[in-house]
């Protein structure tokens, strides 16, 4: 096999590495998203979710290349976990914006006292 | 699998893992929250696609049902319930974007250096917990099913749980009660007593009530 034929079966045989790239890639957007908006709490949880997404990647890429199935087990339980963190999450957001009107991570102070 | 076959395969992870982190790019991006939403539903569509690339059908199904059909909608109706100024939101995105980037080139140096170290162990087939049974024999949606209600069986019924707290706690949160609001009251409307409210009168004729 020469070299450029090795190099175009290593771009076109998708291995785990590949997965766990994109996860690697999503969870960082994820990072970058939480700090990129500081003032959006919404856009906040919206990059928590992203960073969730990326963690479901690894394990169903880990569970399909293993062939382990309780990686895809694992992954609908963090499904259930998501939808409940998104869940509470968004409910303190709405009972936040009524009491502040806002909804800028500079106005949740009033726990400092 | 032949050749070509995994050519196209190839070439649609290629397509669908690009479309996802694009999208993501647009979550972060996006001036207005709606769609910053409607990116992260793109998102997760692609990352469903992905999924049935590797064989978890039922994960990339439930994942459409759970997170486009009921998160992303959730999200969607508190960002459009919310008034808020998009304008405002928006200060200070450039002041935080070199520091994001910093932290964000190096956590995916770290995450590159510990992929790139990362070797599966020799024994690893011989440890797995529930080997994935043939997919020509038994559909994957059977054989997670087979596991999940038998040998996980706690578990699953601790996440219903999560979700039954997530409830009660976000109905809790929400729930307020306004005063000065009229509203019907059911159970006050049932417990009116005529002892309380009607009083018999022996009005003398001429006299009238005074």
């Amino acid at each position: 096999m020469t070299e450029q034929a090795a190099v175009a079966s290593g771009f076109l045989a998708i291995g785990l590495s590949h997965y766990l790239t994109v996860g690697a890639i999503l969870f960082t957007l994820g990072i970058f998203g939480i700090f990129l908006n500081r003032k959006n709490l919404i856009v906040i949880m919206m990059s928590i979710e992203l960073m969730l997404l990326s963690v479901s990647v690894n394990l169903v890429a880990f569970s399909s290349f293993l062939g382990d199935l309780v990686g895809q087990l694992f992954t609908m339980l963090l499904l259930t976990v998501a939808a409940a963190e998104a869940a509470i999450g968004l409910a303190i957001v709405v009972v936040f914006y009524r009491n502040r009107r806002s909804i800028e991570v500079e106005d949740i102070n009033q726990l400092k006292g | 699998m032949g050749a070509g076959s995994m050519i196209v395969a190839s070439l649609a992870f290629y397509l669908f893992s690009i479309m996802a982190v694009v999208g993501a790019l647009n979550v972060i991006f996006q001036r207005n929250p709606v769609h910053s939403v409607l990116w992260l539903i793109f998102t997760f569509f692609n990352a469903a696609a992905l999924f049935v690339l590797l064989g978890a059908e039922f994960v990339a199904m439930i994942l459409v049902v759970v997170y486009v059909g009921a998160v992303a909608v959730l999200f969607l109706f508190v960002v459009m319930m919310l008034d808020i100024n998009v304008v405002v939101l928006r200060e200070g995105f450039l002041k935080y974007l070199p520091i994001g980037a910093l932290t964000g080139i190096i956590l995916l140096v770290e995450l590159a250096v510990v992929y790139g170290g990362w070797t599966m162990a020799p024994q690893a087939k011989a440890l797995r917990v529930v080997p994935t049974p043939d997919p020509g024999q038994v559909t994957n949606t059977e054989a997670l099913g087979r596991v999940m209600y038998t040998d996980y069986a706690y578990l699953f019924q601790v996440s219903g749980l999560i979700l039954l707290v997530a409830m009660i706690g976000a109905i809790v949160l929400t729930l307020r009660r306004r005063p000065g609001v009229r509203k019907q009251k059911i159970s006050d409307q049932v417990h009116r007593d005529s002892k309380d409210t009607v009083t018999l009168v022996q009005v003398q004729s001429g006299k009238g009530l005074s």
